[in-house]
């Protein structure tokens, strides 16, 4: 019907339409959903019990234990540092503030390998900062606080990137009136600052969590992989697909996939109710 | 200054000394000086970029004055904090909590009192319910704000600002966002609440007519400076200047209301 009030140039014939969403449909299956099948497929292929051997093998409990570590150090600290970089960027216009977006922004634009070979630069046994390092006993690269600085650097966009244009969009009137009603600086933030975000903060926390638990390149530059010791998920998934141990390869892959279906799943929810809230608003 | 004398012995509420402030080398306010008496319903009427809504928000503490002294109640406000003033700030949009229920937006200002001076939370309810009630909204207390009409938050923005038994109340082109028919009831109920409560009110409108309804002086602003400050029937029996007569003249249809 409406197609008939189309300009004959924009006009599709039904084939021709059938024909583009199949073929969407088909990419979309190829190169999304067939991995997926292929890792559970792959992990199960032997049934459950080599899977639950390989997930109770030592070296891959390391490296479970030693992800959710640096997950847990990486994604508290972003969530801060994200918060306050957007409330002063939301909240003020001061000298350096499109650099400080940029700045922020850095990592997405930069390949993972800089982000890590940075740290390496810095802190390796031949970087700037090596010698004193050295002298002091302190490791950094080739151990678990390189993996922190190299995570923490890959992932430091999420928050404040989802942060920024919502404070800006809400403006700081709210506050304002919360001030002006005699709230001293944190009962506005806790009262005001924070429940006006939230939602928006849950998600970006959301992605910087699957993107510290999964980042494969600037962990690997920093890593030394040392089995047991500094291996994270990602990484050991690489070494035990390069000793064919392919079940022990997929089960990892495995949970890490289902890691990314939760944090999708829970992503759906939030921008449900994202777009719930900013649609009543208008 | 101030022709409102007459009724004499009014305490001095609140007064501006000099007053100065400009943003990135702009001038928004040019050494503003007046005195705004105790009780007094004062406008700042000007165009917009005249530096009105800056002259309010200095008076909160929301902005810093450069030079100047703004002085309320005998006090300098110099050295007092925007959360310390205790002044009553009805914002443009209302700025209402979008999160909180109606109750619980007028309820902010007590709730977060120091500890020391914080009323009970049955105290606090039973104070809410009464300003509700006073407000004529009784009934709307658990509503969100985005589930209430226009004229519906503007009340409960003033119930919000006047629940921390403020002394003086500004407000921020406090109908601007409301439609000509709630406009013109609420300027008749905003002015009685004024006079019910004993307040020192100043309201920010570049509407000439709403001013010279409402107030008992009106403060006409041009580029950061205050031209002239008077009752609104010697505004247009002496002008200051053409840009006075000129601003003033443009409300004149709608002007039969203030007799």
């Amino acid at each position: 019907m409406r197609a008939a009030v189309l300009p004959a140039a924009v006009r599709e014939t039904r084939t021709t339409r059938l024909a583009l969403i199949w073929l969407t449909l088909g990419l979309l299956g190829l190169f999304l959903l067939l991995p997926l099948v292929v890792v559970f497929t792959e992990a199960l292929a032997r049934g459950f019990a080599p899977v639950a051997a390989a997930l109770t093998e030592p070296d891959t409990v390391a490296a479970i234990q030693l992800t959710l570590l640096v997950a847990a150090v990486s994604v508290p600290l972003n969530t801060v540092c994200g918060m306050a970089a957007a409330w002063c960027i939301g909240r003020f216009r001061f000298r350096g503030r499109s650099l400080l977006i940029t700045l922020i922004e850095l990592p997405f634009s930069v390949s993972p390998v800089i982000s890590g070979l940075v740290w390496v630069l810095l802190f390796g046994a031949n970087g700037w900062f090596g010698p004193v390092l050295d002298r002091l006993g302190l490791r950094i690269i080739f151990a678990v606080p390189g993996l922190i600085l190299a995570t923490v650097l890959v992932t430091f966009p999420f928050v404040a990137r989802t942060l920024i244009p919502l404070m800006q969009q809400q403006g700081s009137a709210e506050e304002e009136a919360a001030i002006t009603l005699g709230a001293g600086f944190w009962q506005m933030f806790w009262r005001i600052t924070l429940p006006n975000v939230r939602w928006g903060l849950l998600y970006g926390v959301l992605l910087c969590n699957a993107r510290a638990m999964g980042e494969f390149g600037a962990v690997a530059v920093v890593s030394g992989h040392v089995r047991g010791q500094t291996m994270t998920m990602p990484l050991q998934v690489e070494a035990l697909f390069n000793d064919y141990d392919w079940i022990g390869a997929f089960t990892i892959a495995g949970l890490l996939s289902l890691l990314a279906l939760l944090t999708l799943a829970v992503k759906a929810v939030l921008e449900w109710r994202i777009g719930e809230r900013t649609g009543a608003l208008l | 200054m101030a022709d409102r004398g007459t009724d004499g012995g009014a305490a001095v509420t609140v007064e501006l000394r000099g007053v100065r402030k400009s943003f990135d080398g702009v001038i928004a306010l040019d050494d503003i000086s007046m005195t705004i008496a105790d009780g007094e319903f004062l406008a700042l009427l000007g165009p917009s970029g005249s530096g009105k809504t800056t002259l309010l928000r200095a008076l909160a503490g929301l902005e810093f004055v450069d030079t100047g002294d703004i002085v309320v109640a005998g006090r300098s406000m110099a050295e007092v904090p925007a959360r310390q003033r205790g002044v009553g700030f009805v914002f443009q949009h209302y700025a209402l909590f979008r999160h909180m229920t109606v109750a619980r937006n007028v309820a902010f200002g007590l709730e977060v009192a120091p500890r020391g001076r914080r009323l009970p939370a049955k105290e606090i309810r039973k104070r809410v319910q009464a300003l509700l009630d006073l407000m004529e909204i009784g009934d709307l207390g658990g509503r969100y704000p985005e589930q209430i009409s226009g004229g519906q938050r503007q009340r409960v923005a003033l119930a919000r600002a006047l629940a921390i038994e403020p002394s003086l109340l500004l407000l921020d082109e406090p109908f601007g966002a409301l439609d000509a028919k709630v406009r013109k009831t609420l300027r008749v109920w905003l002015r009685q609440m004024h006079d019910r409560l004993g307040l020192t009110s100043i309201f920010v409108t570049h509407d000439q007519a709403e001013a010279m309804e409402m107030a008992d002086r009106i403060a006409v602003m041009q580029a950061g400076k205050v031209v002239q400050v008077n009752t609104p029937q010697r505004l247009i029996a002496e002008p200051a200047n053409a840009f006075v007569r000129e601003f003033l003249n443009e409300g004149r249809p709608t002007e039969q209301s203030i007799g």
